[in-house]
């Protein structure tokens, strides 16, 4: 198969899976069903791993096929399934031809060995002390869900938003205006650190993000040396003039000694049409290689280049600093009073608890695209610091759908597992606290029971008050912690009705104290 | 005039212009006066459709209220995303044949809305309003984004002076008020008056202004109903107006109908077993002139099908 055709093959793929992932984590419109997002993010690695370790089924069995395909092609993963290779070789494609003057062209880099294994080691000894900051930080699949909800989600609403005002001049209500409740500036600012962090490396040195930081690069790079197809170096052809390797956007051909690091390749292709003499070739090296015309050479390992990428990693650490500032409150009652801090953010139904939670979510906000009622917010401390990122509960700006478990559906880390719909009705994310002296029945004296309104399962109901007048009060047995009630009270600045969190989700008791109506004869008079 | 409203007005204007008639409706704001024997129609024991049908042929049918190349808005309450039977929003049959009735009547279009509770696009469908509009051939439209609001003033509120409105309201001929009779938690009862909750975009500002007051307030806004229909199919007689289970409805097939708000919230009331004074914004809306709440009052027609 010639190199160029390899090539198309790869472009090909690519787009076959970056356009419905993109369109998937900014789906404004609810038109991707669950089960299809499901299949679309089938393959995708470090997710389908950590789904498979707490589901252990076949439909989270992905990471398996990615592992095998990596054994038989390299990293075909890299290549054209993770959106983030993807889209850095966008960035890079978009910088060549930008920087038209002279051909983009790249040089065969040092590996940074020990980098990359400090990078693999760190996610997974997190991870096995309970927590997913690290894969959180690293993993590419879930860096680019955050990229594409903060900063192509955006564009989306704007082009939609802009559509349908001219729509609605003609008085055409068929596309409606979005609107994006919630602007959170923190995450918001952490997540375009993370894309300069990504982009700028991207625009320089192409995949040197992928072959460098990623610990998924690492684990599959150092898997494909074991692969059965490779990039090799056809030693009586080649001529080490050089052009393969100013092709290759991974850096990863010595041209001068005639090898590849296929611990960093990511099977572009670019290398193989380029080629003056077809010294470089895809195929398959247990075959190629008994023959004696290729050879494969470890490169040595040079530390000097590693300088810049700790000091960009200083960052994480200086955020330290911003999390001691802001703390993790609300204030709910007037200025006058005593304050009253919400002790934990609250966790989406099927996430069964904050610590478990936070875990195994890799915050690539998926959940946070699909929500119908925007009230899952990415956090920025109010999980504390490792959380940061992780999707919470935020009633302030909407609040749990009762018939709704989308993010359950979609989720696809298993970090918020899937729940049966009457299980969900069930249970008790946290609990509403009544603060009696912001609601306006007692500060006002006239009727107000919003909260009690919105209740879905009138936890919080109207008792008798002075006079005429009802005040809520809250069942927490009853109550499942959906936020409703906050949202709904019209307090102002603080509201009187909040969420405390529970730490670890409860179930619930269903109200059953509802006495079924009395059949009444319609064919009776009028009361009236 | 800001911006926004001149290059609209500007743009339906030139419109006009170059389509004589079919935008010229657009200006034609103030509804239609109907002359008819009966104050109000209430009818029982039929199918919401059913009902429907007799109670408006008693009025002298919708042509005495939609004229030919009229546009009409139907605004039901579509709050919850709960099915028709949980009596959380109303009857979408009914809202289907009154939109057909409509379009019998030569409506040139018909639209139906509501500024939702729970969020919009599930309760649409969940409702099945979103199935019966698009069946009977109206346009459903969102309630849940600010940029269809417009700014208004209300003469004669008290409170409620200001409020936003959704252009729907002010730009159609005629305003058919669907409400579906609810108990409510926040004002004991939900008929026609607090139905137009969902026609405005702050409600909390309601809430935190004496709630009953706003309510009536409301009511006095120039763009007042052409007619109420208030489904009494599936009554919720507790936990309004979300309502938990099944078991808080009672099937009480009935439907009133009415040009004036406070009576029909006054017979409902009666239907539903409370006395119309213990609902504080009947009792302020009748002190205020908007309508009659005494029903001996009135020539009201009684239907038992």
């Amino acid at each position: 198969m010639s190199g160029s055709l390899l090539r198309k093959i790869r472009i090909f793929v690519s787009m076959l899976f970056i356009v419905p992932t993109t369109f998937l984590l900014i789906d404004i419109y609810g038109i991707i069903p669950p089960d299809i997002s499901n299949k679309i993010l089938f393959l995708q690695f470090i997710p389908s791993v950590l789904k498979y370790i707490t589901v252990f089924s076949v439909t989270a069995s992905g990471f398996i096929a990615v592992l095998l395909i990596t054994l038989l092609f390299g990293r075909v993963y890299c290549s054209s399934i993770c959106p983030l290779g993807v889209m850095q070789d966008v960035i890079n494609w978009i910088s060549g031809k930008i920087k038209r003057k002279k051909k983009r062209t790249f040089d065969f880099l040092r590996e940074q060995k020990i980098l990359r294994f400090v990078l693999l080691v760190l996610p997974i000894a997190f991870f096995l002390f309970g927590s997913s900051f690290a894969l959180n930080l690293l993993d590419p699949y879930s860096l680019y869900g955050r990229f594409s909800g903060n900063f192509l989600r955006p564009l989306l609403v704007g082009a939609n938003n802009l559509a349908a005002y001219f729509f609605e001049l003609l008085r055409i209500y068929a596309v409606y205006p979005y609107s994006l409740k919630e602007f959170n500036h923190w995450p918001f600012l952490i997540t375009v650190l993370f894309f300069a962090f990504v982009a700028v490396m991207a625009w320089k040195k192409g995949r040197l993000y992928c072959n460098t930081v990623c610990p998924v690069g690492t684990l599959l790079g150092y898997l494909s040396k074991l692969s059965l197809f490779k990039i090799l170096i056809n030693h009586e052809d080649c001529l080490s003039c050089g052009i393969c390797a100013k092709e290759c956007k991974a850096s990863c051909i010595d041209s001068e000694n005639k090898t590849v690091d296929m611990t960093r390749c990511v099977l572009c292709f670019d290398c193989i049409p380029s080629c003056p003499t077809e010294g470089i070739t895809f195929g398959n090296s247990f075959r190629e290689i008994r023959k004696g015309n290729y050879a494969q050479t470890e490169i040595q390992v040079d530390n000097s280049k590693r300088d810049f990428l700790t000091k960009a990693s200083v960052y994480f650490l200086s955020f330290s600093a911003i999390a001691a500032q802001v703390k993790k409150k609300i204030v709910v009652t007037k200025p006058s009073t005593i304050p009253v801090f919400r002790k934990n953010a609250v966790s989406p139904p099927g996430s069964v608890s904050i610590d478990r939670f936070n875990g195994r979510c890799t915050a690539c906000h998926l959940c946070v695209s699909s929500c119908p009622t925007q009230v899952l917010q990415p956090s920025f401390l109010e999980y504390g610091f490792l959380g940061m990122l992780q999707p919470r509960m935020d009633n302030i700006t909407s609040f749990c759908n009762f018939e709704c478990k989308i993010c359950a559906d979609v989720c696809p880390t298993g970090a918020i597992l899937p729940i049966d719909l009457e299980k969900k009705k069930l249970t008790q994310i946290g609990k509403a606290k009544f603060v009696k002296d912001n609601c306006i029945v007692q500060t006002q004296k006239t009727d107000c029971g919003a909260c009690s309104e919105h209740c879905p399962t009138k936890a919080v109901r109207m008792i008798a008050f002075e006079g005429a007048l009802l005040i809520p009060e809250v069942r927490d047995d009853y109550c499942i912690g959906c936020g409703a009630c906050e949202y709904a009270c019209p307090t102002i600045p603080y509201k009187a009705i909040y969420i405390e969190g529970n730490r670890s989700h409860q179930i619930a008791k269903k109200n059953t104290e509802l006495k079924k109506q009395e059949v009444i004869n319609t064919e009776e008079d009028f009361p009236f | 005039m800001d911006r926004r409203d001149f290059l609209k007005t500007g743009l339906l204007a030139g419109a006009s212009f170059a389509v004589p008639g079919i935008y010229g409706s657009y200006f034609a704001k103030s509804s239609k006066v109907f002359v008819s024997n009966y104050d109000l129609v209430a009818i029982k024991n039929g199918e919401p459709e059913v009902m429907f049908d007799k109670g408006i042929e008693q009025l002298g049918g919708m042509k005495s209220f939609v004229k030919k190349n009229q546009k009409v808005l139907v605004k039901p309450n579509i709050g919850w995303d709960v099915i028709p039977e949980r009596g959380g929003n109303t009857n979408p049959k009914l809202v289907k044949r009154i939109i057909e009735h409509c379009f019998d009547a030569g409506a040139k279009e018909v639209y139906v809305f509501d500024h939702t509770c729970d969020d919009w696009r599930r309760s649409y469908a969940s409702s099945g309003i979103e199935r019966a509009v698009k069946d009977a051939g109206g346009k459903i439209v969102s309630g849940d984004t600010e940029n269809y609001y417009q700014d208004v003033t209300i003469t004669g509120a008290k409170v409620l002076t200001k409020e936003k409105v959704h252009e729907l309201v002010l730009e159609s001929d005629v305003f058919i008020n669907v409400p579906i009779l609810k108990s409510h938690s926040s004002t004991r009862l939900t008929v026609s008056m607090k139905n137009l909750m969902g026609v405005v975009w702050d409600r909390g500002y309601w809430h935190r202004n004496n709630l009953h007051q706003c309510i009536a307030d409301y009511g006095m806004f120039k763009k007042k109903p052409t007619l109420n229909v208030v489904d009494a199919y599936y009554v919720m007689k507790q936990n309004g107006p979300r309502g938990v289970s099944l078991n808080d409805i009672a099937l009480m097939k009935s439907q009133i109908i009415s040009s004036d708000m406070v009576s029909a919230d006054a017979a409902a009331a009666k239907l539903f077993g409370l006395e119309p004074d213990t609902v504080s914004y009947i009792k302020i809306a009748d002190s205020m002139g908007l309508g009659k709440k005494d029903l001996s009052s009135l020539n009201i027609k009684r239907l038992i099908l």
